[in-house]
């Protein structure tokens, strides 16, 4: 208690500077007036009463320095002054500091950058109640993307026989509707959810209500419509009146109930939807009715588990009930086990951005270990440059705890400054990544406290990390060594010393991160050159809605009619396209390849009665496109013909298939000719078109077949433009002549290379964050051998001048210059490089077929450290070889 | 016998504050001259080690000070015992008192009493 007292009391003078400077003095003043004046009285001298009042005192400085350290927090004011002398020393020397603060600037700020993108992707939970016990249902089969895994009914009975979840909701991601609001149009997209989907989760509406089971009654029985956050602020102006009005979602009226609050986006981090509607509405918006259908799969379940029980029976719950389903209803439930995963990345994605994330942040460290490497090195450099200093002061008393504090305090100073800046700049930075679109989806990444903590962790632990190496130093050194002047080192020449493995490991990570740089460059080119299968070069698309002209004049509302009216408008499109000057080839398609959503669409052997998943013979992706749409995007047709207009619905269904298609299905055998069972239609092949890339640019050789779209049930078509006129003056003339025939409908036109461009985005990202780990390790490279080299250079001048006064070759100088960083470059670059290849499977994680093995690879990292090296010791060799013996003899 | 010095530094603290509970507030020389006359010779010299001592007791708030005027006049800083410090005077005398008992049993021992 009474020390707390005392510590308050001290703490208020340290923080206030108060000092009892005066008070003591005047205390002081009055005590020997008093005394001298009692020795006065007992008859002594004047000036003798006063000497022997000051002798009884005792020494006044003493006094004052006692009374001084009571009154304020020694170890705080300590602190301080090591702190002010820490800020003067590097003050002093500029270049030091800010070499420094850029290396820790630079290291902590991409570790920052890429914590914060795994922080927000991996670390933040979902926002909905309970997200541990929330879980998604997949097949037990591994793949990526296809989140969609049970029919309706299937869902239904999923949800009513298992024991073991407390609530279990459906949802289709995939809904898309134009929105109607006060005569304006826009496209949106968002989840069709069964009605207990947001009871499920747990999550509470920031306006107006959610809908609950209890507003469904049966098919198209509520039309609701929940708005999300974002939605509403940029459509709806955040106004709350919303709530309760009618908007139109493709022409369907939707009671908008209320509104989703900000936090909450559904359960993927990647996809956030605009809306939510009752999945019961869905035929409103799909045109269709998946509820009734056990062969449509269009749900994904996710379920929270009952309390106590574990996900593993949980699995086995749902397996007894898939196995039951598969024995009542063998035509269309295959029974395929399933398995449980925490909803949120995009389904099994996960675990390649899992894998991803963690493998960069794993190299980011490394980065920042190689930095603190370096920094050691530059601070034992500093800190045998100050022996004399340091000897001296030990030699004056101060204790070596008091040195080793002052040298930590100045690490740690350095760290913070740099540590700040790091901050600074990785909040910058990732603040313009999210103004761009880099980002896949809608991600935003935010620092939060997390971010900053594990920044300032790194900052201490770098901090611990460089600035023990020079304390450990301080420590050992003998200030009787020191202060004799004498070359302390020049014994140690030939021993291996720590500052010899910091610059080795340094190399070593530096090579490592060179390695793998190079290897996601390679990816990025081998990516870059994958036969797409289409030349997007040259090629413009164009988005243009004709459903709403379309329903303007039609007047039979069959639907038949209606596709066929859409088929005429389209083919004027085409013909107004292909009349536009320059244009070579036009063509459309349902969906340009790369852009996602694309779904197997299993088809049977002639023949097949029972249409089980269990018979399929093949789940090729379905395309259907018009007639000259190969031509047109650069696809070679390789055998037989190209659809055409006369491919009606009175005529034999024909398809063009790819050669994974045809090698699958009947392996040599000419597949001209050959028929199968697509979507219930007995289909003949009458061409084969090459293979190319049609999910994503990672996938293996996919079966494909083509269908015409006057064979097809319609849907929107893009449009594909091949000239030999640029992009931008394509874009103006298709706009002016598309608008033309249907001036009503909106019109997207874009050059077909801008589209694919986020295709790439992985592989990019993976490229600039390996390529500037790579960059930002080289550079530590050149100056930790830079740095070892000069100040070996400058160390032994003396030395050298001798020997080339002595008559020693250039040779044997430059050897005693820069021979050792060369050894520790050689070493450092063989165990970087066969870490690098050992490693391969870590690149894997990161680029798409790493093969760290590759000649090419092993060359570069083998040429970069070279020149790596020439360049860092170039400068100290030529120091040393310009030692001018004569005048260096004279100076001392 | 170097600790000597140290263990009557550590009594000193106890001095002022019996000093200050007998004689009510009192200016840094008054304590020093009753300490001296009390005390004999100990205090001597170096009584401005009083001083840095009586702040940390006042830190401690056992002991409270304001400025006045001396006998003779003269401005001087006047000491007093607060509640906290009277407690704590107990105590430290319980403990004085303790130690000194024990010592002296100590010193008391004769061979025929361990034996």
């Amino acid at each position: 208690m009474r020390s707390l007292h005392r510590f308050f009391a001290r703490l208020l003078n340290f923080t206030t500077r108060r000092s009892n400077d005066e008070r003591l003095r005047e205390e002081m003043e009055s005590h020997l007036a008093s005394q001298t004046e009692d020795y006065l009285r007992s008859g002594m001298a004047p000036e003798e009463a006063y000497r022997q009042a000051r002798l009884k005192f005792g020494a006044m400085e003493a006094v004052r320095g006692n009374y001084h350290a009571e009154e304020e927090l020694p170890f705080l004011e300590s602190l301080l002054l090591d702190v002010r002398y820490a800020l003067r020393v590097l003050r002093k020397s500029p270049t030091f500091t800010i070499v420094a603060l850029a290396t820790l600037m630079l290291g902590i700020g991409a570790n920052v950058v890429v914590f914060g993108v795994l922080n927000e992707v991996l670390l933040h939970p979902l926002e909905v109640r309970d997200p541990q016990s929330l879980y998604q249902v997949r097949h037990k089969q591994w793949m990526i993307g296809r989140l969609l895994t049970s029919s309706y009914p299937t869902f239904e009975d999923l949800q009513r026989r298992n024991t073991t979840f407390s609530g279990m909701a459906g949802m289709y991601g995939y809904s898309g509707a134009k929105l109607l609001w006060r005569n304006s149009v826009r496209k949106v997209s968002g989840y069709e959810v069964t009605g207990n989907y947001f009871d499920v989760l747990g999550v509470e509406p920031e306006t107006g209500r959610f809908f609950h089971e209890a507003d469904e009654h049966g098919p198209n029985s509520a039309p609701y419509v929940v708005l999300s956050n974002a939605l509403w602020r940029s459509t709806f102006h955040a106004d709350p009146g919303v709530v309760g009005t009618i908007v139109e979602l493709d022409k369907h009226p939707f009671t908008v109930l209320g509104v989703a609050s900000a936090q909450f986006h559904g359960t993927e981090k990647f996809r956030w939807p605009d809306y939510w509607i009752p999945m019961m509405n869905e035929q409103q918006l799909e045109n269709y009715d998946y509820l009734h259908n056990r062969t449509s799969i269009n749900v994904t379940v996710l379920g929270r588990l009952k309390p106590g029980v574990t996900p593993q029976q949980a699995t086995e719950n749902l397996n007894a009930i898939t196995a039951e389903l598969a024995k009542e209803y063998p035509e269309t439930d295959d029974g395929q086990p399933l398995r449980l995963i925490h909803p949120g990345l995009i389904g099994d994605e996960g675990d390649v951005i899992r894998g991803f994330l963690y493998s960069v942040s794993l190299l980011a460290l490394l980065v920042l270990a190689a930095a603190c490497a370096n920094l050691a090195t530059l601070f034992a450099a500093r800190a045998a440059d100050r022996n004399r200093e340091l000897a001296l002061r030990v030699a004056l008393g101060s204790s070596r705890r008091r040195l080793v504090r002052q040298l930590l305090t100045e690490a740690l100073v350095v760290s913070l400054l740099g540590g700040a800046a790091g901050l600074a700049s990785a909040y910058l930075l990732l603040g313009m990544l999210n103004r761009s679109s880099v980002f896949v989806g809608s991600i935003t990444v935010s620092l939060d406290l997390r971010v900053y903590l594990v920044g300032l962790a790194l900052t201490l632990g770098s901090a611990l990390l460089f600035g023990l190496v020079p304390a450990r130093q301080a420590w050992q050194s003998s200030p009787m060594q020191a202060m004799k002047g004498g070359q302390a080192e020049s014994k140690k020449l030939h021993r291996f010393t720590l500052r010899d493995l910091l610059l080795g490991v340094q190399i070593a990570i530096c090579t490592l991160l060179v390695t793998a740089s190079l290897v996601a460059i390679r990816g990025m080119i081998q990516a870059l050159h994958t036969p797409l299968g289409i030349h997007p070069e040259g090629a413009m698309l164009a988005y243009m809605d004709l459903s709403s002209t379309e329903q303007a004049d039609s007047t039979v509302p069959e639907s038949a009619s209606i596709h066929d009216a859409t088929l005429e408008k389209e083919k004027a499109v085409l013909e107004a396209a292909r009349g536009i000057p320059g244009v070579t080839a036009v063509g459309m398609i349902n969906q340009t390849p790369m852009t996602g959503g694309l779904h197997g669409v299993p088809i049977f052997q002639p023949g097949t009665t029972e249409f089980k998943l269990k018979n399929s013979v093949l789940a090729p992706y379905v395309f259907s496109m018009s007639p000259g749409y190969l031509a047109t995007a650069g696809t070679r047709l390789l055998r037989g013909r190209d659809v055409s207009w006369h491919d009606t619905t009175d005529t034999p269904h024909v398809a063009i298939v790819n050669e994974t298609f045809a090698r699958k299905m009947w392996d040599r055998a000419p597949a001209i000719g050959q028929r199968f069972l697509l979507k219930g239609q007995l289909t003949e092949v009458v061409g084969v078109a090459e293979d190319g890339k049609y999910h994503d640019l990672t996938e293996s050789p996919q079966p494909v077949a083509y269908l015409p779209q006057s064979q097809s049930d319609g849907g929107e078509m893009i449009f594909v433009v091949r000239s030999e006129r640029t992009p931008k003056e394509m874009t103006a003339a298709l706009q002016q002549r598309l608008s033309s025939i249907a001036p009503n409908a909106p019109i997207k036109v874009l050059s077909w290379s801008d589209q694919l461009a986020g295709e790439l985005l992985p592989a990019r990202a993976a490229t600039v964050a390996l390529g500037v780990m790579g960059l930002l390790a080289a550079m530590l490279a050149v100056t930790g051998i830079f740095g070892m080299a000069a100040y070996n250079v400058s160390r032994r001048k003396k030395e050298f001048g001798i020997r080339m006064a002595l008559g020693a070759r250039k040779t044997q100088v430059m050897n005693a210059a820069v021979g050792r960083p060369m050894v520790l470059l050689g070493v450092g670059s063989v165990l970087g490089l066969l870490a690098g290849i050992s490693a391969s499977r870590l690149l894997g994680q990161i680029v798409y077929q790493a093969n760290p093995r590759n000649p090419a690879v092993i060359g570069g990292v083998v040429l970069t450290m070279v020149l790596l090296g020439v360049v860092a010791s170039a400068v100290p060799a030529r120091r040393a070889l310009a030692v001018d013996p004569s005048e260096l003899m004279r100076e001392e | 016998m170097r600790q000597k010095k140290d263990v009557q530094q550590g009594t000193l603290a106890l001095m002022v504050l019996k000093t200050l509970d007998v004689l009510g507030p009192l200016h840094g020389y008054g304590i020093a001259r009753r300490i001296e006359q009390i005390s004999g010779d100990l205090l001597a010299v170096n009584q401005g080690t009083l001083y840095p001592l009586m702040l940390r007791l006042e830190q401690e708030g056992a002991i409270a000070s304001e400025w006045g005027s001396s006998e003779s006049n003269r401005r001087a800083r006047f000491y007093s015992l607060t509640r906290v410090g009277r407690k704590l005077l107990v105590a430290e005398k319980r403990d004085w008192e303790q130690t000194a008992a024990i010592i002296a049993r100590f010193l008391e021992v004769k061979t025929e009493d361990l034996g």
